[in-house]
Formats: C-alpha cells, structure tokens, sequence
C-alpha cells in the first residue's frame, strides 16, 4: 500500500511544474506555508538557544556568587561586568530577559509559528494557510519584535530589568530598555494576533472534503484552542502595555499610587494609579499563555504517541473536550498568581476554585496519553523517546502546581524557588521535549531524510539526566524558603544556608545540559544534507500530511489533489485491513 | 493550488475567509478596548474623587456632533456596499467619499478638541482622568484613521479590482464596512464613558 501512495504521489509530483519565483520571493518573503514554519522554526530556535546563554551565564553568579566569570566576563564590558564580576543590574536585565526571549520569541513562535504553520494545513489537507500575506507579515513582525527586544541591550541602562512580568511601579520608573521592551510587546502582540487570526480561519474553512471536526488529528484542535487564547488574551497585555508605555512617555500614573517616592524624592506624578491593575492585566494574559505554551505540546505528544503504539489514541473524544474545556476555563484563573497582593480572601478563594477546576482537563489529556500506551508494542523511536519523558516531566510540573493553586500553601511558596521549579518543569522538560519530539517527528516530512537515531539518543538521555539536575532541586530549596530573584542565590540569607551547596549542582547541570545540546545541533544541520533518505511516509503514519502529501510536500498545493477524509485520525491496527494504519483519506472496501 | 473560499462562501460554515478573519480580529479588538474599559472601571472605583468630564474641559457639544457624523458615515459605509453589490459603481464612489470625509470630519473636531485642551494645559498627566481619556480617545482616533486609509485605498486605486472580480470587491468592502461599524461602535461606548457619566 506504502508502495502504491508513493507511485500516486511521485505521478502527481511531475504532473505539477511550480512557477519560478525569485530567491527572494521565494525564501525571503514567501507566501508559502512551509518556508514561513521553517523560518519561524529556525528564529526560534536561535532564541531559544540565546536565552538559555543568557541563563547559562546567571547560573555562574548563583554557583559563585561575587567570582570573575570565566572569559565571558571581559566580553560583557565594565558596566555589565566590572572587573569580570556580574553586576546587579546586568544579572536583573539577564533574568527579565531570559524569561522575555524564552516565552514570547522561543517557544510560542516554535510552537505556534512553526509547528503549526507547517504542519496545520498539512494535516487538515489544505493547499496553504488561508490569508498566506498575512502569514508572511505576521513572520516579520515577530522578526521585528525580536530585534527591538536584543536591541534593547544596547540602549542607555540596558534591557528591561523588572522581570519578564514587568510589575510597576519598579517598570514605570526603570532606565530606557524597559520602553523599547513595550514596543517589542507590541510588535509580537501584533504578530500572534494575525497569526491566530490566520490558524482559526485555516482550520474553520480549509478543512479537506469530509475532514469532519471529530476527524481532525489532536494536534489541529491543540492548535485551534491555542489560537483562540492567542486571539482573546493577548489584547489585554497590549492594553496594558499601552497604559505603562503612557506612564513612562507621557507622564500618566495609571499604575503609581499617590504619594510614591523613591529613594527619599517625591514623583512628580499625578498619583491615583494602581499597581494591581498592571498585574490583572497581565496575568489576564498571562495565565492563557501558559496554556499557549503547554497545548501544543500535547498536541505534538499525541500525534508521536498514537504513531509509535500503532493504535488509535485512548479517549480522543474526551481529549478533545478538554482541550476546549481547558481553553474556556485558561481565562478565569488568573488571580492565582496574585494571592500575596492582598486583594482579599474573597477573590482568593473564587481563584483557587476554578484553578482546582482546571486541573481536571490537563489530567484527562495526560491520563488518555498514559492509557494509549497501554498494551502497545511501543517502537521506541528518537520522537517517541521525547514523547514519553514529556508525560512524567509535564506530570510533575502539573503537579508540582497544586500547591501554588491553593490560596493557604501558595503563601508559603510564593515567590521562591519551588515557584520556578514548578513552571521550568511544565515548559522545559515538558513543552521543549515535545517540541524535540516534533521536530524528530516531522523532520522527514521536510527534508525527505531522517535524522540520525544514534545522535538522537546521544541527545535524549543526557538532556533527561541534567534537566532533572537543574529543576528538581530548585523544590528543595523552594521549600526551605529561598526567594527566586536573588542576585546572590540565597548566599547572604541565614535561613538559604542548608541547601545553598545545590546551586553548584544546578549550574554545572545546566552547562552539561547546553553540551547535551551539541549533538543535536550536529544531527539538524548534518541530516538536511547527509541523512538517510526515506519515501514519503517513513512512520506509516495516518494522518493526511504523511498519507497524502509526498516529502516534502509540493512548493504551492502540498498535494497532488486534495485528498477526500473518509475515516479518523488514528486507524492504526484496524482489524482486517491490509496494513497496520489505514490512511484517514483511504476507503478500506475499495482497497 | 487556489485558495478555496476567497470569494464563494464555504457551504457548511455559510462564510468567505475574509469574513471569518474580521469577525476574529473584531472579537479580539473587543478584548483590547474591553481591558481598558475595565481599567477605566477599575481606577473609577479606586480613586477618592472623579471628575465629571465639563470639569476637566470636555466639550459635550463638539463630541455629540462627532458622534452624529461617525453615525452618519457607518450609515454611507452601508450604502457603499449596497452600490457594489447593485453594480453602480458612480455611487459607491459617492457613498465611500462620504464615509471617508466623515471620517475626516471627525479627526478634525477631535484635533480641535486636543488643541483646545492642550492650550488650556490639559496634559494626559494632568489627572488619571485625562489619562485614560487621551489613552482611550487617542486609540480610538488610531483606528479611524486606519479605516480612513484602508477607506481611501477602496475608494481610489483599490477600485480597480471591481474591473476583475466585482464578488470580490463587493466582499472586501463589507470587511472594510464590519471594521468601520466596530470602530463606530467603540466610540458611541465612549461617548457617554468619557463625556457624559
């Protein structure tokens, strides 16, 4: 059968000449769905790898705190580093930063932007996403973004240093970086709202003849829930940004109480402002966002996990629910975050409901994810091995949350180290492995080649082993109370001392975590040209991108002919059929 | 490959892309103007004492007057595109020149409201009135303007199109008319919030 897609499909491949287009047009400013994914993919995953350096050189200050870091120190200049030793401010304008570059220029455009521009139209057989201009402006806007943001380092002061939530009145009264930091919101705010404008009209109208709503692979309805809460929840940061860009350029105080003074002078302001309006605004936002950051990996996860236990995903139905479920709740939760602001035990204890109420959905995937896994005959593939560390990393990071959601043990764990933990443990070992996974998974759908397996692992078990080396202790010494935010990692406090020696241990497992990330690099860049060439459905995979598209799919169309849906997703191991998956565009009595 | 359902609407969604994709970018313009309405609700409540708009210089007259032109042009906006789809084309220039001056006509009323403030040193640092009085009017004049250009583009070179493919003309007319209707509505909650209450 494998056979005959291919032969189907290389007809189809030379019966369409593509129309040539300038190296400009065509890599540069393409309309085309897959060169977009691929450029956002490639930004994004330099972002990622800049904003773990900056994270790589605030671990040396925490392992040894007040020590001349090694050769960087001379590089970052007098005023970063005097004498090589990392100043305060810098460390502060690193951890703003770090968290910045990490969410809004990393994992939201490798997640959003390239995974599911990619792979979103694939999937639900169509020719490219539905407004591909806007497609393409919404890569440059995210683009201009993030050179505003590495531009900030530059101006006078530095980059923002008030932390990647930006809470005034600190952030209103902070040096010119904190601006050009609002302007970069702005331009990546723009970006994901054309994008998820893009992503909800692609899926509502493209969707291949009988791709029902119950026939769309997991990972599309992670994409349309994500795209949804991209769509409603950003605007508010956006208003938010506007009013602190107002307090900062036009004098206004809508976020500084009267009467404020800092060191010792009066502000000139007017007063009357409210911190806590910045805070709602922001985590009104925010707390989607995490969601933002999380359903797309399940939705990578899912995909992984019913293609290499050859059987149809336990539960789809209710995964689905969930999701949409999980999307409608994201936006009334958000005061968890702000149970130390005093807004009062009325509202903490509405807060802590519906954040109990939430946990539910993100069980359900997880626990449908776990049972799909039962009784498989697992092909441990490189994407799979990713998948399945995903389920027990996002486990704990889930877990680990609880806590924080209940109003009486958050004030024990606010604002320290469990904190960072808890959420490390959700993004890092969990949203980054499932990205791993996906870009193992679709890498031939691409390339037409296969990355390179012994690398994969070579990447896979160090990666696993040193992450847990740098998040889990950070619980420990969460709950012995170390604050997060400190230049010196706890070194001056009393109550720090017992559980200070971990943060050696941490660093060093953060450095080997970045060498772990070498072969990777290697296996990327040597497999576009030197891996092992494979046809075009190397997993046996059902789903139309694989079944139906030739790798790499055809420069404008993806398909030789829009395929007709005819089945679900995951019909692997379908009793009586010819082989172990039948393709969601193939009818079994035909064949 | 053509994009299906640029022009045609798809048949179980009743929908051309086109439409959809405003009607999601309207829903998120909801929640930009709504967070700072509820900033506005939030800081109301907070202060000790609030301004009425007289007070602070609003002048109830010249806005009330804006608001009767904005009406007016979402009221030629229809027309506009009732001409497209009737196929009078010397109409629709007609009807969207009005639009465009309405818009116009608000712009200027606006600027001469700011002047006026201005020369009377009413600064959005004066109080958090004024503050969130230039925020939301000044935003709101952003989006006018930006209807008035994509407007103007229908009105002139953007005509063309009709040449070719009238369906579609007709369509991204009523998208343009969808944003305008919004930004219309966006000022007739200002109004009152601002001037009157």
């Amino acid at each position: 059968m494998t056979a005959l897609v291919d032969e189907t499909l290389a007809h189809g491949h030379a019966e369409h000449g593509h129309e040539e287009l300038s190296f400009l047009r065509k890599y540069v400013f393409s309309q085309d769905h897959k060169v977009i994914g691929l450029q956002y993919g490639f930004t994004s995953l330099t972002f990622l790898l800049f904003g773990f350096s900056l994270m790589m050189m605030m671990r040396w200050q925490l392992a040894y705190p007040g020590q001349p870091i090694p050769w960087l120190g001379r590089i970052l200049g007098e005023t970063n580093a005097p004498g090589g030793i990392m100043a305060p401010e810098f460390y502060n304008q690193l951890g703003a930063m770090h968290g910045t570059i990490m969410v809004f220029l990393g994992i939201v455009p490798l997640a959003v932007g390239a995974f599911g521009n990619y792979v979103v139209p694939l999937q639900i057989g169509a020719p490219d996403m539905a407004f591909p201009k806007l497609n393409m402006a919404s890569y440059w806007v995210y683009f201009l973004g993030g050179v505003t943001m590495l531009a900030s380092f530059f101006v006078p002061g530095g980059a923002a240093q008030s932390g990647w939530t930006s809470y005034p009145p600190l952030s209103d009264i902070a040096p010119t970086g904190q601006t050009v930091w609002l302007f970069g919101m702005l331009f990546l705010i723009f970006s994901s709202l054309l994008g998820a404008t893009n992503f909800i009209t692609t899926i509502v109208q493209l969707r291949a003849p009988g791709m029902t709503w119950m026939r769309l692979p997991f990972f599309v309805w992670a994409q349309l829930v994500t795209s949804f809460l991209l769509l409603l929840a950003f605007p508010a940061l956006q208003a938010a940004a506007v009013l602190q860009g107002m307090d900062r350029l036009a004098g206004t105080s809508f976020f500084l109480p009267s009467g404020l003074s800092v060191t010792g002078q009066l502000l000139p302001n007017s007063g009357g402002g409210s911190p806590l309006l910045w805070q709602h605004l922001f985590w009104f936002l925010a707390h989607p966002e995490v969601y933002v950051l999380i359903l797309p990996a399940f939705g990578i996860v899912a995909e992984v996990i019913a293609n290499n236990t050859r059987k149809p995903l336990w539960g789809y139905r209710s995964m689905v629910y969930a999701t949409v479920f999980l999307g409608f709740m994201s936006f009334v939760v958000w005061a968890h975050h702000m149970f130390m602001t005093g807004m009062g035990t009325a509202m903490s204890t509405f807060f802590q409901t519906t954040t109990m109420i939430i946990s539910i959905p993100s069980v359900i995937i997880l626990t449908a994810l776990f049972i799909s896994l039962w009784g498989a005959s697992i092909r441990f593939t490189t994407p799979m091995l990713f998948a399945l560390a995903f389920l027990p990393m996002f486990g704990i990071g889930g877990l680990t949350g609880l806590p924080l959601g209940l109003a009486p043990t958050d004030i024990h764990l606010h604002d320290t180290y469990y904190v960072i933990g808890h959420f490390h443990y959700v993004v890092a070992p969990g949203t980054i492995f499932a990205m791993f996974a996906g870009i193992y998974y679709w890498f031939p759908k691409i390339t037409g080649r296969k990355m390179s397996d012994f690398l994969g692992r070579l990447h896979f078990w160090p990666s696993f082993l040193f992450i847990n080396g740098v998040f889990l202790p950070m619980f420990i010494q969460g709950m012995a109370g170390v604050s997060r935010r400190l230049y010196d990692g706890g070194y001056d406090y009393s109550h720090a001392q017992a559980v200070l020696h971990w943060n050696p241990f941490m660093s060093i497992s953060a450095w080997l975590l970045g060498l772990a990330q070498i072969p990777f690099l290697i296996n990327l860049f040597w497999s576009i040209k030197k891996g092992a060439k494979v046809g075009n459905n190397p997993w046996e995979a059902t789903t139309l991108e694989w079944a139906a598209a030739p790798s790499p799919p055809l420069a404008h169309g993806n398909f030789p002919a829009i395929p007709t849906v005819v089945r679900g997703p995951y019909d692997y191991s379908v009793p009586g059929a010819p082989a172990d998956f039948t393709p969601q565009h193939h009818d079994l009595v035909e064949t | 490959m053509e994009i299906p359902y640029t022009v045609e609407p798809r048949p179980d969604t009743g929908l051309f892309n086109a439409k959809l994709g405003i009607w999601l970018f309207l829903a998120s313009e909801v929640m930009l103007f709504g967070a700072l309405f509820s900033s506005y609700i939030l800081l109301r409540t907070g202060a000790p004492a609030w301004p009425h708009g007289r007070d602070e210089g609003l002048n109830v007259p010249l806005a009330t007057l804006n608001t009767l032109i904005l009406i007016s042009s979402s009221v030629t906006m229809v027309m506009a595109w009732a001409s497209v789809k009737l196929g009078d084309l010397k109409k629709f220039r007609l009807y969207m020149g009005l639009t465009f001056l309405c818009g116009l006509g608000f712009m200027v009323i606006k600027g001469i409201e700011y002047a006026h403030k201005f020369e009377t040193h009413h600064y959005p640092s004066t109080n958090t009135f004024l503050a969130i009085y230039f925020t939301l009017t000044g935003l709101h004049g952003l989006h006018v303007l930006g209807g008035m250009i994509v407007n103007g583009y229908f009105w002139g070179p953007g005509a063309k199109l009709y040449g070719r493919d009238p369906e579609r003309f007709a369509n991204r007319i009523e998208v343009a008319g969808l944003y305008w209707h919004f930004v219309d509505l966006v000022w007739i909650f200002l109004f009152p919030t601002l001037y009157l209450l």
